[in-house]
């Protein structure tokens, strides 16, 4: 939401009556919490009455963020994206995760598609407790031919859950996969509105109640003008697709691009520009004689860019996971909220059933550490305690260096853990990362300090050699 | 909702039959509003047929009707354009015969007026740089890595010249590991003669890293600051909590710049670089290491932290105007780098991939100079530099793409 929507300014638009039943104490508190985005007006039950309508319109509108927030598809897999409130991450956190597309072309042979769809649909990655997942499917129409888009269209619809993007620049070929295709009440994005087909484009819009996206390749006059003409018409789920160059000079004003869009719509107020941005790092695959390997390591590179640039939707073409996996990841990272710290409750963890001879281990609070070193202990079947000390959420290699990570706080661990009394020995194993504090440890402690592999994936082989 | 009303409307059953039915929906809800209606007729008259039990009033109708529109609304985009009041300073690494060093090239970084790549709205002079990672003993690489110069590891001078002369390194780090009381423990003075070595061996800038031995590491870096006098290397770092002091007074006495390293702490960059200028270092001499995590280790982290110091700098606090170093040759520490795995596809590609992703997330959010580590990386990455700075003219199409990616 705009900077100057004060606390005072949202609570004016409540019922102000503290009934409690957002369960809330009263409606300042709910206030907040509709201001740092917390819980939406849906959560205060008196707002739905008649005759706070005009008030709920109100505040919707007082409390919308300067990038709107669009739906595609329908039901358990919707995909919401857009709906940012800043420029950067840091300023408060960036809402709804860069949506990820892969493409489907409808001339590949109906096995083969089957394939790709289920192929796409099961990539699914655990990580710190997340699930890492392509979002949707983009159905190209490169066969011009109305009748076997709208084949391809179903045969993906009924392959699998995800939702679609609909992309032909005829809207003819739109209207027939709308009609024959068995998406008409999926909401599927309609890619794309161009200056020539708005016209038919916004009709089909209109009556499907679709998203559309609109595409000008680096002109934003155009793309302006286009989502003028839309909003007049009465579509206001848009999506801008103003290219995604992705070689030499063309790059350089693709990146301006999305800053400057994205810059315009929050800084500026330029409602013609507050919707998402889309990026389709799949134009690297239109280079001919081009090594696969290359094309996707070069489609990931830009996909990181884009989404390092404010991108809300990617369409991907490659589905090697080795290139999937980093723009999974980057993700995750970018769409962490930095008002919480990444970490886990320090203390003492039991892995399996352990006795007084096992081994005792030693890692950092931070979560990706704590779950990966938890996970490698109990997927080797190793009866262990494991020491979680409080590094401040900072992986080991990083709070060694920074001193969050240090043989005083070790021993503090000892002392509230209890585990001294636990184990019969005296022998502490430490992440090869921390291989230097083994000394001070030692002293601090009394203990033998075992220095650990650099990598938790190591410890079954450790243990056989140095764990009698 | 599509309602085309004829002329005698009034006259048509079902128009009656519609009324009727909009009317008991009326009286349950009260009001109506008609939204996207288009109505094709001069005058329209809503007449409710009167009826048993039905005692509803006749309701307010409000119109919300769009205009069909004819032609595109033209609309005009102007870019919104920024200024800052600050700059951040212009740090020159390397030093020629005239200014007192052997170097024949020297690398500029800094000097940024806007956020990297902003360049609607101004040209950031400088490019920023590629380090290469080299290291004073034969160490543990991943695979994909190591093979590019296994031949020359026991060799620094030797391995310098690889990572110059055939994978483009505009800068080499040299990694004094061996010094480490742990590792080798190598003198000060036995490290000081690697650091000559390399210094000869090629002629583009120097990074002199040490051990990350609190202790030893002032001591290695005032040795090495000491054979190189001149040479404006950078030495590679001081810390709030080791003898900065030290390396401060070597790089002041023998013109070298220094890494102002802290993990992940804002407020200690900041303490830690008013410290380093205390000791008479000037900002030119002065660049800064807010910690580079890995992908998926922390990395967001520092990107967060990165922007923040670099438009912090760009509004103007003095104590946050240093170029930024990135070490994003960190990123082979994160197993997805190196690992095997039949869930995660070949680890030759995803490795490689792993660090350029991590700089390329670097490099966006305000890094000035990169510590790399595989040849692959430094190709990219240099490539999209060029890219990003106009360098490249492209005759790139791309509005048929929905039909030519192939398959």
């Amino acid at each position: 939401m705009p900077e100057k929507v004060t606390l005072l300014s949202v609570y004016r638009y409540l019922p102000q009556t503290n009934c409690g039943e957002c369960g809330e104490p009263n409606c300042m508190a709910f206030a907040s919490k509709l201001l740092d985005r917390r819980a939406t007006p849906d959560n205060c039950p008196p707002l739905k009455k008649p005759k706070y309508k005009e008030q709920l319109a109100k505040l919707i509108e007082l409390i919308a963020p300067p990038i709107k927030e669009v739906k595609l598809g329908v039901g358990e897999n919707l995909v919401k994206i857009g709906g940012k409130e800043v420029m950067y991450r840091h300023e408060l956190t960036y809402h709804n995760p860069t949506a990820i597309a892969i493409d489907v072309s409808d001339t590949m042979d109906d096995d083969k598609i089957v394939e790709r769809c289920k192929k796409i649909e099961s990539i699914s990655i655990v990580r710190i407790g997340d699930t890492l997942k392509v979002n949707m499917i983009a159905v190209r129409c490169a066969s011009k031919d109305p009748d076997r888009f709208s084949y391809v269209v179903s045969l993906v619809a009924r392959s699998c859950n995800l939702p679609l993007i609909l992309c032909s620049f005829d809207p003819k070929i739109l209207r027939a996969a709308l009609e024959k295709g068995q998406v008409a009440n999926k909401r599927p994005l309609l890619y794309a509105v161009t200056e020539e087909n708005w016209r038919e484009f916004s009709e089909l819009a209109k009556q499907y109640d679709c998203p559309v996206a609109v595409f000008a390749p680096n002109n934003l006059s155009l793309i302006k003008s286009l989502i003028k003409t839309l909003q007049a018409i009465g579509i206001h789920d848009i999506v801008i697709d103003a290219g995604s160059y992705t070689e030499g000079n063309l790059l350089r004003d693709s990146v301006n691009n999305f800053i400057m869009i994205r810059r315009a719509a929050i800084k500026r107020g330029d409602k013609d520009l507050g919707y998402p941005i889309m990026a389709v790092p799949a134009v690297v695959w239109m280079v001919e004689n081009q090594e696969p390997v290359i094309a996707s390591y070069r489609e990931a590179c830009m996909a990181s860019l884009f989404m390092n640039r404010f991108a809300d939707l990617l369409i991907m073409h490659t589905s090697e996971i080795w290139a999937l996996l980093p723009v999974l990841t980057l993700r995750q990272n970018i769409y962490t909220d930095p008002r919480k710290p990444v970490s886990v409750e320090s203390g003492l963890r039991v892995i399996g059933k352990p006795d007084e001879k096992s081994p005792v281990f030693l890692t950092t609070n931070f979560a990706l550490t704590y779950f990966t070193v938890a996970n490698d202990l109990e997927s080797a079947g190793i009866n262990c305690y494991l020491l979680v000390l409080d590094a401040e959420g900072l992986a080991v290699e990083v709070s060694v260096a920074g001193g969050q990570f240090n043989p005083s706080k070790v021993k503090d661990l000892f002392t509230s853990s209890g585990i001294e009394k636990m184990v019969k020995h005296k022998k502490l194993i430490i992440p090869g990362l921390a291989a230097r504090l083994k000394g001070e440890i030692e002293d601090l402690t009394g203990w033998e300090v075992i220095v650990g592999p650099r990598d938790s994936s190591q410890i079954k082989s450790f243990l056989t050699k140095y764990w009698a | 909702m599509a309602i085309f009303l004829g002329d005698e409307i009034e006259e048509k059953e079902e128009i009656k039959a519609l009324m009727k039915s909009l009317a008991k929906f009326i009286e349950k809800l009260g009001d109506l509003e008609l939204e996207n209606v288009e109505i094709r007729a001069e005058e329209l008259t809503f007449i409710i047929q009167p009826m048993v039990g039905f005692t509803a009033q006749i309701p307010q109708i409000t119109q919300k009707v769009e205009k069909k529109i004819e032609t595109l609304l033209k609309a005009e985009f102007s870019p919104p354009i920024e200024t800052y009041p600050g700059t951040i300073t212009e740090v020159k690494i390397g030093a020629t015969r005239s200014e007192g060093g052997s170097r024949r090239k020297v690398i500029k970084i800094g000097g940024e007026k806007t956020m990297p790549f902003y360049s609607f709205e101004a040209l950031n002079p400088n490019k920023p740089a590629i380090a290469m990672d080299i290291f004073d003993m034969p160490i543990e690489l991943a695979k994909s890595v190591r093979q590019h110069f296994e031949d020359v590891m026991h060799d620094p001078a030797e391995w310098a010249k690889r990572q110059v002369e055939d994978f483009g390194a505009e800068i080499v780090s040299l990694n004094l590991i061996s010094t480490d009381p742990l590792i080798k423990d190598t003198s000060p003075k036995e490290a000081a003669k690697t650091v000559e070595n390399v210094l000869q061996a090629v002629d583009v800038p120097l990074i002199i890293g040490g051990s990350g031995n609190k202790a030893k590491d002032p001591l290695v870096l005032e040795a090495a600051a000491e054979v190189a006098s001149g040479e404006r290397c950078i030495l590679n770092s001081a810390n709030i909590d080791n003898d900065y002091k030290r390396i401060a007074r070597a790089a002041k006495q023998h013109n070298h710049i220094v890494v102002a390293f802290t993990p992940m702490d804002i407020n200690n960059q900041k303490k830690l670089n008013r410290l380093l200028l205390d000791e008479g270092l000037s900002k030119e001499q002065i660049i800064i290491d807010p910690t580079t995590a890995a992908l998926g280790y922390g990395l967001d982290y520092t990107l967060s932290l990165m922007e923040r110091i670099k438009l912090a700098g760009l509004l103007g606090d003095p104590d946050l105007q240093m170029p930024i170093l990135a070490s994003t040759s960190n990123s082979w520490g994160a197993r997805e780098a190196w690992m095997k795995s039949e869930e995660w596809g070949p680890k030759e590609y995803r490795g490689p991939l792993w660090e350029t992703v991590t700089t390329i997330t670097a490099m966006m959010a305000g890094g000035d100079l990169f510590m790399l580590s595989h040849p692959a990386t430094v190709r990219i990455i240099k490539r999209l530099i060029e890219s990003l700075y106009g360098e490249v003219n492209a005759d790139q199409r791309i509005q048929d793409w929905i039909t030519d990616i192939g398959l």
